[in-house]
């Protein structure tokens, strides 16, 4: 009875040093983005670097983000017919692939693919600049890590994730309508007609947009304070690349959860 | 007299000399369970190149952050020019840490940069130098270590030593007043060990630096240095010039110099007896 007591405790012990350490480490991000706020100045001042963290970030992700919004978006559209063939309705094919896209999937896998290849990378070279003593070179250089190397790269991760975002849509469109139009071989006027007449600019596009910069926000955050928290050994730096992608992906499936129901609760 | 409590005579010439550095009763640990340094003391005076020695992960290393402020002391005081640096602001740390120069155990180079933009770092950052004074600068750093013809070469084209001279180079790229190297000998090959020995000498002397120098290679250090301090245990348990140190009947320097295996220092980490430890494993 005993041991069921001490294994009942224990367990309420564990649960509750769990949550005080996530929230201490929730704080510790807090403090961190505003840090990285606070040294951003000099990230303006210096193009160069932002512009070099640009390409690492975002033109090597171009490959994998257009690649795959070309596929999701003929997917859509194969899988689309399928259910609107039963209803007669195959022309609104365009407007199917356009609002999955451009409301959900173009932020949604966008941000999943970006914190994958880009995240993790940024996670593990900041990791690897605290093992190598790189960063602390720097400090004892007077020189701020948080303002020459973290800077720059979450900055790099918030313009590059919505104008990635922003492609995979354009290239889903493009492969739903390869699909549609050239394949199966619905009417394009159609297509292209009910797509215009059904997105709206403001409530569609512009909500989209504001989902992939809240994700860019977030999943910039959790690659640079991981890597910058990363325990400076190999396996600490194999450990914070993975928690970037498992704790990105979460975050951005909950954040998407709570910004759909701001955003589209007048359809609900 | 560089230590505070030196039990060795030191001439009194060197007693006149401004300490650059003074460690006083200093304590530090990572954790409040393991304590790294208890009570240290030590100084530095202006000009001089002085050694810390000791073995592994007795907290020489420890020392040289603590002078450069990445780590504060639990107890004492560690003053830079007669300023406590845990008195100091973060713009006045910064402000220290610009006058001077570390060399990490492991070179610290920046693996995304070349040779030649891993020593115009410090120049680029705090100094609006021309981009052609700046070239001239590094090539010149560079041929005092010997590598001008690496300016172009990552650092992982370069071998473990070689690397270490490059980062020698960076350290010495604004000229700094204090100098603190972290075990420079270490993987060099007894030509590179010698010259960078020597330089780090005339370094000292050339540019009226102020050097620490943290190893273990007691022989390079015999022929370079002004002062050795000994620590064990996270103390100082000797210290001397040169030719006490030589000449010196204390059990731990005796074993330190002359590398024996028996004597103060345990070459074992503390464990249970070996009859116990395979006993047990049997049972």
């Amino acid at each position: 009875m005993n041991g069921f007591v001490t294994g009942v405790a224990n367990w309420f012990i564990g649960i509750g040093e769990a949550t005080r350490g996530g929230i201490t480490r929730l704080g510790f991000a807090t403090r961190f983005l505003l840090a990285v706020i606070r040294a951003s100045g000099s990230t303006f001042l210096r193009p160069r670097l932002l512009i070099k963290e640009l390409y690492h970030a975002g033109v090597l992700s171009l490959i994998i983000v257009l690649m795959s919004g070309l596929f999701i978006g003929m997917v859509l559209a194969l899988q689309g017919y399928e259910t609107l063939v039963r209803f007669g309705a195959t022309e609104a094919m365009g407007v199917l692939v356009a609002l999955s896209l451009v409301r959900e999937l173009g932020p949604v896998v966008a941000g999943l693919l970006f914190a994958s290849r880009a995240g993790s990378a940024i996670t593990a070279e900041i990791g690897l600049m605290k093992t190598t003593e790189q960063l602390a070179a720097m400090e004892v250089m007077a020189v701020d890590p948080v303002a020459r190397v973290v800077a720059p790269r979450f900055w790099a991760g918030v313009i590059s994730l919505p104008l990635l975002a922003a492609l995979f849509s354009t290239l889903g469109i493009y492969g739903g309508y390869l699909v549609g139009v050239k394949l199966i071989g619905i009417d394009g006027g159609a297509f292209w007609g009910q797509m215009q007449a059904a997105v709206d600019w403001r409530y569609d596009v512009l909500n989209g947009v504001i989902k992939s910069i809240v994700f860019a926000v977030a999943v910039s955050l959790i690659a640079v304070f991981e890597g910058y928290d990363a325990t400076p050994t190999a396996e600490g730096v194999s450990a914070a690349t993975t928690r970037t992608v498992v704790t990105s992906a979460l975050v951005i499936l909950a954040l998407d959860f709570v910004l759909t129901v701001f955003m589209f609760r007048g359809s609900i | 007299m560089f230590a505070s409590s030196a039990p060795h005579g030191v001439s009194a010439t060197q007693s006149e000399i401004a300490p650059m550095i003074a460690l006083d009763e200093v304590s530090f640990g990572y954790t409040k369970d393991r304590k790294i340094l208890s009570g240290v003391s030590l100084t530095v005076p202006k000009g001089k190149l002085v050694a810390v020695m000791g073995g592994s992960g007795c907290g020489k290393t420890t020392i040289l952050r603590l002078i450069c402020g990445q780590h504060t002391a639990s107890a004492g005081t560690v003053k830079v020019s007669g300023q406590s640096i845990d008195s100091m602001s973060r713009d006045q740390l910064y402000a220290h840490r610009r006058r001077l120069g570390m060399l990490f155990q492991f070179g610290a180079l920046f693996t995304d940069m070349t040779v030649f933009e891993n020593i115009a770092f410090p120049m680029r950052e705090h100094t609006d130098l021309p981009e052609s004074i700046i070239r001239d600068l590094v090539l010149m750093k560079l041929n005092a270590v010997g590598l001008r013809g690496t300016a172009e070469l990552k650092p992982s084209e370069l071998s473990g030593g070689m690397a270490r001279r490059v980062a020698l180079a960076r350290t010495i790229a604004l000229d700094p007043e204090l100098v603190l190297y972290d075990e420079p000998f270490a993987g060099l090959d007894p030509i590179s060990l010698s010259v960078v020995g020597q330089l780090i000498r005339k370094l000292n002397d050339a540019l009226g630096m102020t050097s620490i120098l943290v190893t273990h290679d007691i022989m390079e250090s015999l022929k370079i240095v002004d002062y050795i301090y000994f620590i064990s245990e996270g103390k100082v348990v000797a210290h001397g010039d040169v030719a006490t140190i030589k000449s010196s009947n204390d059990p731990f320097v005796k074993q330190f110099v002359n590398g024996e295996p028996d004597g103060p220092v345990r070459f074992h980490y503390p464990a249970k007896p070996l009859v116990e430890e395979f006993s047990g494993a049997a049972a």
